[in-house]
């Protein structure tokens, strides 16, 4: 017997808490395969340097790079909104502004670590 | 009055069968993570260079390989529990659930392990 699934999406309003909440668990699956990727590259140090060249040489590829810089914006975002979410689960931040308050945080806080992030790692080889 | 049966109130379950333990995991999980993958980002941006003498050297000191491993536990486990709700909410015919839900076991267990397995190799290989 097919059970109860939830109310239609058409009949809500888009807003900034159902935005997040998706994204929330889109970079959630990024990083799903952002996983994976660390665990190539830690097998490939681990099979020596012939294999470890060739990780680098797939994380330095235009399309690594993509991936790479959308890997850091997905894990900041997914941080500091589960932090978020962890607030709520403590009983905190509930009002209004204050969800409002915290989805902006989290939404500009992930843009301005994955450029601090870039800045360093290019600062640091040009 | 309560509507609960009294081998339900004994248990303590709801209606999916397996009360609260999934929620909590994927809470204490996330709040292991915080620090685990902040160290490791850290770790990562502060080494002079990524080439392979440099992080081999960084891995097999026995504190970053110790964090390294439980680093990929925890995020093997934690992307577990948010991958399979993805699935139990989108795949709704059942074998290709159970199928899906299966190999996506299979896949996190092959990754965690193939990651410690590696932080192995390098850290007691020196």
């Amino acid at each position: 017997m097919p059970r109860p699934i939830s109310p239609h999406w058409q009949i809500y309003r888009w807003q900034i808490g159902n935005s997040l909440s998706i994204l929330h668990r889109a970079t959630g699956v990024a990083l799903a395969f952002g996983l994976f990727a660390l665990c190539y590259w830690l097998v490939s140090l681990a099979g020596g340097q012939r294999s470890y060249a060739l990780a680098l040489k797939v994380l330095a590829s235009p399309i690594g790079y993509v991936c790479l810089i959308g890997w850091t914006f997905a894990f900041s975002y997914h941080l500091l909104n589960g932090v978020r979410h962890l607030f709520w689960d403590a009983g905190y931040g509930f009002g209004r502004s204050q969800r409002h308050a915290s989805g902006w945080f989290a939404v500009l806080g992930a843009f301005v670590l994955t450029l601090g992030v870039w800045a360093l790692i290019w600062h640091a080889a040009p | 009055m309560s509507l609960r049966s009294p081998l339900g109130r004994v248990l303590g379950l709801g209606s999916a069968k397996d009360g609260t333990a999934h929620w909590w995991a994927q809470r204490v999980s996330a709040v292991a993570l915080v620090p685990l993958t902040l160290w490791f980002m850290i770790s990562l941006l502060a080494l002079p260079s990524l080439d392979y003498a440099t992080v081999r050297i960084w891995l097999s000191f026995p504190l970053t390989a110790l964090l390294t491993m439980l680093l990929v536990a925890v995020l093997t486990y934690h992307s577990y529990l948010g991958t399979s709700v993805v699935i139990e909410d989108y795949v709704h015919s059942a074998g290709t659930k159970v199928a899906s839900l299966l190999l996506l076991r299979f896949l996190y267990v092959l990754v965690g392990a193939a990651s410690i397995f590696a932080v192995l190799r390098i850290a007691l290989r020196s």
